[in-house]
Formats: structure tokens, sequence, C-alpha cells
């Protein structure tokens, strides 16, 4: 796949802080890509050093094979939506979506022709005569993403455009931005914080934290087999239980052992020889976990039922079991008062382990 | 049972209403409540404070001198005249010159027009710079011009003195220009970058995406935007220009003495009888140009103010 972003060995520094370090990443054509991550871990900077409005300290970045490190926003080939929707006050929505191109002196034909197209794929027509404070959330965040349309550009870049909209806006919105990704089939790079928006959306994501891309993949193995503990801990609500023991021998295979509590390994496809002794952290995510009624087995995996919280579609429960505080997913028809014992059984094929010391996937 | 009624006034304040009639209209207000008396009357104090000397000069202004002399100061005029005021605009002397301070108004309008304008002009541009292009050492070049705004006018007068003389300037109206446009320019800049930097950063980011240059953003993005600020620029220098003494009596020549200092001249001349009604109307004359700024852009001046100030 022939690349449509390039970034090399960026780096950006204000002042003494290095907000990204000896960043690479290649994004393809078409590709969907998503920067996650909290606040502060240079994903923002990121996509505004893509979109040319920040000077990058090193590195380089390329549009289409073009280098563009130096070159002006407006040359590179990107539209940019912005968080706080950014439209022009005094002007009406078609003035904002012509502005950019009266400035590149378009003839008058065309851009009627370029914002009648974007306003029909935004349905926004009725609103062209609009002011932006006559507009709502939706309806504004629309228009912006018509201005980065009507450029007709190779890159969009999306910097957290559905934060400022209540939830069922922004339910409403994210799947028109996937439909709109589906028929444009564009570049796009999305900044965002959340994470349903990143698995939902992207083709690959990028977990950032301190300005360092901590795993780059498509959300399914991001999901199911994160890099290290903070992916792990980053992705999923609630978060993956984590469980801090040690691998000791039993019957000749390795066995994860924690409080007086062996878990068996079988089915877990480790990438490095598990030798006894070595200290691990187990994680399991909330509905890998089988709750199991019936307290009778022999198995070792007692627990009670701590707090029980449900959510309609799922039953979310908070299970004490072996020392540990752990969360896990049950139907929402299944209902366990609080102090009822319940027996646990564990798909190992679907749990994580990692290094308790450098924190990463083993 | 007690104990749940002094927790909870609810059921309580419920009975009472009950016992009474429902709630209905708006909530009634007591006009005459020692609050209210207070308020008003601390407020009608300060306000006849500062409206009395206001009268006196408007009454006295429109009396002839024989009832002047009386010395009744705050009785209304028995025969109202305008004479005094057509002396003061176009008879009363200074010096050799009995044209009246229609010249110094003319002169006045010649130095607040174009210094209020340049001003303006070039501090709004200097604050756009510094809120939005962050370049190499704005914060220095900011700091500096902060620091300007502190340094006592009377330090600088000598030296400017010279700096126009070489430029062959000194004692011109341009000259006065130069200065008032220079002196304005910290203060100006301060509240014009305070301003900018409120407006939404991503506004100006859009703008540069869709290709806009320096001028465009200016001219299309943050003029439009910027009228109540800009009415706050143009109030404070044409007050504070039209109100200035000091610098109109150092750096121009009798011809070109602003208004403010014509009116000192007329008012404090030894020889002759004293005017007083002259004087009043000369005076009042001479402020009447600040006074109708105020009024005519009051509100978007508050409102200015509030919208420069918030963010630093």
């Amino acid at each position: 796949m022939q690349n449509s972003v390039s970034i090399r060995d960026l780096s950006l520094s204000f002042g003494a802080v290095n907000v990204l370090e000896n960043l690479n990443l290649d994004i393809g054509n078409g590709e969907f890509l998503v920067l996650l991550g909290s606040s502060g871990c240079g994903k923002s900077t990121l996509l505004n050093c893509i979109a040319g409005l920040l000077e990058p300290t090193g590195g380089q970045i390329f549009i289409k094979d073009k280098n563009v490190t130096w070159e002006e926003p407006k040359d590179r080939g990107i539209g940019m939506v912005f968080q706080s929707y950014a439209l022009y006050p005094q002007m009406t929505v078609e003035k904002n979506l012509s502005f950019g191109l009266q400035v590149a002196k378009m003839p008058k034909p065309e851009i009627e022709k370029r914002i009648q197209r974007a306003a029909e794929i935004l349905q926004i027509g009725p609103l062209l005569k609009r002011k932006p404070s006559e507009l709502s959330g939706g309806q504004r965040q629309r228009v912006a993403i018509g201005r980065a349309l009507v450029r007709d550009v190779d890159v969009f870049l999306f910097d957290e455009p559905l934060s400022n909209l209540d939830a069922k806006l922004r339910s409403e919105l994210r799947v028109e931005i996937k439909r709109l990704h589906q028929s444009l089939k564009n570049t796009m790079i999305y900044v965002t914080h959340d994470q349903i928006e990143a698995l939902t959306l992207a083709d690959r994501i990028a977990i950032m934290k301190s300005g360092v891309i901590q795993q780059l993949a498509d959300p399914n193995t991001i999901y199911n087999a994160p890099k290290n503990m903070f992916v792990a801990g980053f992705i999923g609500s609630p978060s993956m239980t984590f469980l801090r023991g040690e691998i000791v021998e039993k019957d000749g295979k390795p066995v994860f052992h924690t409080n007086g509590v062996d878990f068996s390994l079988d089915g877990y496809s480790a990438a490095e020889p598990l030798q006894a002794g070595r200290k691990v952290v187990l994680g399991v995510r909330p509905e890998h976990v089988k709750v199991n009624e019936d307290s009778a087995g022999a198995e070792a995996h007692q627990a009670t039922v701590d707090i029980e919280e449900p959510m309609g579609a799922d039953n979310l429960l908070w299970l004490k079991h072996a020392g540990h505080s752990m969360s896990v997913r049950v139907a929402g028809a299944r209902r366990f008062a609080p102090g009822t014992a319940v027996r646990l059984s564990f798909d190992m094929g679907l749990a994580s382990l990692f290094d308790a010391g450098t924190e990463e996937r083993i | 049972m007690s104990d749940t009624v002094a927790l909870n006034p609810g059921p309580a304040l419920a009975a009472a209403t009950r016992a009474g009639v429902e709630p209905r209209g708006a909530k009634p207000r007591r006009a005459l409540s020692g609050r209210n008396i207070m308020l008003y009357g601390t407020l009608a104090v300060a306000a006849l404070y500062y409206l009395l000397p206001l009268y006196v000069m408007v009454v006295t202004s429109m009396k002839g001198m024989p009832e002047i002399r009386l010395g009744n100061i705050f009785s209304p005029p028995l025969e109202v005249t305008f004479e005094p005021w057509v002396k003061a605009w176009a008879q009363a002397c200074t010096g050799l010159n009995c044209d009246g301070l229609s010249r110094g108004f003319w002169n006045s309008v010649r130095i607040t027009v174009p210094s209020t304008l340049i001003s303006i002009l070039v501090a709004s541009v200097n604050g756009y710079a510094l809120a939005n292009w962050k370049f190499k050492g704005a914060d220095l070049f900011f700091t500096i011009l902060i620091v300007g705004a502190f340094i006592p006018y009377q330090v600088m007068i000598y030296p400017i003195v010279i700096v126009l003389r070489e430029m062959g300037i000194y004692g011109t109206l341009t000259g006065l220009v130069i200065v008032h446009t220079i002196f304005g320019m910290p203060i100006l800049t301060l509240l014009f970058r305070n301003y900018f930097s409120s407006l939404p950063e991503e506004l100006f980011k859009a703008a540069r995406i869709d290709g806009a240059g320096f001028w465009q953003i200016y001219f299309r993005i943050m003029l439009p935007m910027s009228l109540p600020i800009f009415v706050v620029a143009m109030i404070l220098q044409i007050t504070g220009i039209w109100n200035d003494f000091l610098f109109g009596v150092v750096f121009t020549r009798p011809e070109y003495y602003p208004m403010t200092v014509q009116l000192n001249n007329i008012v404090n001349s030894v020889q002759g009888v004293k005017e007083y009604n002259v004087n009043m109307a000369a005076t009042l004359l001479t402020g009447a140009v600040p006074l109708i700024v105020y009024f005519v852009s009051g509100r978007l001046f508050v409102r200015g103010i509030a919208a420069g100030a918030v963010k630093g």
C-alpha cells in the first residue's frame, strides 16, 4: 500500500519539554488512523505538526511522497476539523465554506459546485444562509467537516471533533464520519481520547503516551493482544483486571500463582518461555471470565459478589476473588445479589500476561 | 419530631404557605425597605456631589457678569444669555490672539484625529501579531513595550524635544501627532493583544488551513469580530489626547496650541476682569468632546473593557 502520510523521526519540544520524540508513523492511502491517548500525550501536537500549524524541532513529514515539512498549511493538501468547530462567526455557512476557496482565487462556478456537493453529502443545504450562532452543535460540526470537504483534500485531520457534543449526537455523528470515510475513501487522521470512537472508527489505532506511540495496530489486536500494561489498561471499560503474581512449575507445566490460587496457562500462547519464579502480571478482561452459579465444583476459583451494576444489556459484577477485586461482565438477564458465592473459569486464550518489571506483554 | 422540624424547615414553611394564599405572580418587592433607602440614599448623595459643580458651571455660564457679582452661585440665571458662550468660542483673548477657543478646537481636532487613527491601526496590528503569530523574541518585545507604559512621561520630555528638533518637526502638529501615537502604543497594544488572545485560537488555525495570510486573517477574520475593542481604544485615545495638556504645551508653538492649553490661557489671564461666565463656558466647550464620545459609545465601551480584560 502506498503511504499517504509518512512521519520520519519527528521531534518537537517547547523549551526544555519534549512533547514528541523521534516519532515514526506511516499512514496508508485511504486509511482511517486514530491517535488515541489521554490529554497531554502529544496526540494533538502531532496532528498540528501534520497540519503545519506547529513547526517541528526535528524530523520530516511527507504527504503523498512530497516533503511538506516546511510547507504552509494550505499547500499540504489537508483539511482540518476542530473540537470547537472554529466557524467564522460573522460569516454565513456558505461564506464559511467558500472562504478558503475564495482565498485560493478559485472561479465562482467551481466554488458553487463544490459547496453544493458538500451540502448534499452533509445534508446542510437548508442551512447555507444561516450564521453559525443559529446552528446547533451537531450542525456546526457538519459545517466544519464541510469546510474540509470543499477543499477537496487528500488527508482529513480531525482534532477531537465530537468532544463538545452530547452523547446522543456524538454517536450519530460518529456513524456519519464513518460513512463519509467509506464513501470518500480519503485518508483520515483522527485524534480522540474516547476509546469507543477509536475502536469503532479506526482501521488502525496508535495509542500514545508522553509523546511516544505505545502500540500501532488494528482495533482487534489492540483490544485482545495489548502490547503492554498501559495499552491494556487504557482500552476497555471497565478496565482489564490485573493480578500480580509469579510463574510456578506444576506437573511440569508453567502455572500462574497469586495469593494461594493457581491459574492454569493452558491455551495462552506466550512469545517467551515462562520460567518458574518469574514475576508477572495476569490481565483478564471482564467479559473473558465465565461465572458459574453452583459453587460446588472442586475448582479453586471461588469468588463472592461484592457489587452489582446492571447496565441494561450487560450486568457488571465486582467480585472478591483470592484477595483481589475483579470486574466481570455477564448477560443483563443474569442477576446476582451481593454476597452470592460463585465459581469462575477463565479463558486463558484471551488473557494477557505481562512482565511485572518491564510491563511488556510476554 | 421536633428534631425533624429544626433540621428541615420545609414542612413548616409549606404549612405557612397553605395558611395564606397560594403564591401567584411576580415576587412582591418592598420599595421602602431599609436596605433600599440606604442604597439609593448613598447613590443620590454621590450623584449630587459630582453633579453640583457641573450645575454651577452651566448656570454661571448663562448669567451676565452683574448677576454673577451678586454671589448666588446656586441660583438659576434670572436672564438667560448665551453671550459668554459666543465670547468663549470666538472672541476671548489669549495673548495677542482674540479669536477665542475656536482656534484651539481646530488644533485639537487636527491633533486628535490622526493620532487616534494611526495609534489604533498600528497597535491593533501589533496586538494581533503578538497574540497570534508567535515570532521569536515576541515576549521580550512585549515586555519592553509594557515597561514603556510605566516610565513617567516627565522623564522623556527633554529627550523627545531633542529628537523632534533633530528631525526638524519640533513645534509642529506632525511632531505632536507622532508623540501621541508613540505614547499610546503600550497600553493599546496590551489591550489589543489581550483581546485577540481571548478569541478562540482554533479560529486562527482554521483560517490558516484555509490558506489565508497575515493580512487576510487580520482583515477578514479578526477585524469583524473586534468592534467593541476598537471602540474602547478609540475612546481611550480620544479622551486621552483631547485632555492632554503637557505634551501640547511642550511640543507645539502658540499658534498650534490645543484647546486645553488655550483654555488655561484664557482662564488664567491676569489682565482685566475675571469673566467667570466666559471661563465656565470655555471649560464646558473644551470638555464637550470627550463627554459626547462617552455618551455615544458608552455601552460598547463597557462591553469592550470587559471582553479585553478577562484574559491576560
